[in-house]
């Protein structure tokens, strides 16, 4: 199983890089996972990211894009809820991104 | 213009001992990215999916209801449990989860997504489906 080092210890992740298992995540991970992602962690990123994980412990599921999109405009504000704003802080995929920062599986009905 | 094709997914089996609830819950998530008019029916044992206060310990399986409350978020609102399976369980609508949905058209109300219908109703409605899937 590969791993990354966190802070001289090794944590296991897959093939992805997402973590193996949700329960090893903190926020040193979270700082390290950001950076094989080539993010930089920013409070704007610490609101999404802590929004999927509350998720996640409600529904068991990270939500797609589109759900996160609509979440994320009714918590905190439309000017947030969009794709622009959210591509603008995870360009590469704001669910798969925040979702693999925040220590989460791979969104379901992410493609 | 592409019609919008009806997809009927009919949940027959217990939540836990095979994969099969779990794995319609994802294939229903998935497809419900894409543009169609998703249904689902709960029957038979399937009842039991959408069930209040499951405890899934002693299956070694993970307790994934909790998933069937995000299927609002996802716009899957047409949830429809058959009467005489709820009865003949010994269960009634209140021992089933209170799944709901925010209607967009009506300044985001919180509706009921599940309705009860009778044997007869469930075969008229995969008669009018384009895709049943049975699972």
């Amino acid at each position: 199983m590969p791993s990354m080092d966190v802070n001289g210890s090794a944590v296991d992740v897959d093939e992805e890089g997402y973590l193996s298992d949700i329960n090893d995540w903190n926020k040193d991970i979270a700082v390290a996972l950001a950076e094989t992602e080539e993010v930089e962690l920013t409070e704007s990123h610490w609101e999404v990211i802590d929004f999927l994980r509350e998720y996640y412990d409600e529904y068991q599921i990270a939500p797609a894009v589109r759900v996160l999109t609509k979440a994320i405009g009714k918590k905190l504000g439309k000017d947030k809820g969009n794709s622009k704003y959210l591509y603008e802080l995870f360009p590469y995929g704001p669910a798969k991104q925040a979702c693999k920062i925040g220590g989460l599986p791979k969104p379901t009905g992410c493609i | 213009m592409s019609e919008i094709k009806k997809f009927l997914y009919v949940n027959r089996k217990a939540p836990y001992g095979t994969v099969y609830a779990l794995e319609s819950l994802e294939v229903v998530l998935i497809g419900a990215a894409f543009d169609q008019d998703v249904r689902l029916i709960f029957m038979d044992d399937g009842v039991f999916q959408i069930k209040k206060g499951q405890n899934a310990e002693a299956s070694g399986m993970k307790n994934f209801s909790p998933t069937y409350n995000a299927l609002g978020d996802y716009d899957v609102n047409q949830i429809y449990v058959e009467k005489e399976s709820l009865e003949a369980r010994g269960l009634t609508l209140d021992d089933l989860m209170d799944l709901t949905y925010e209607d967009e058209d009506d300044d985001w109300a919180e509706k009921k997504s599940i309705r009860l219908l009778s044997a007869d109703e469930i075969r008229d409605l995969m008669e009018e489906s384009d895709v049943v899937l049975s699972f």
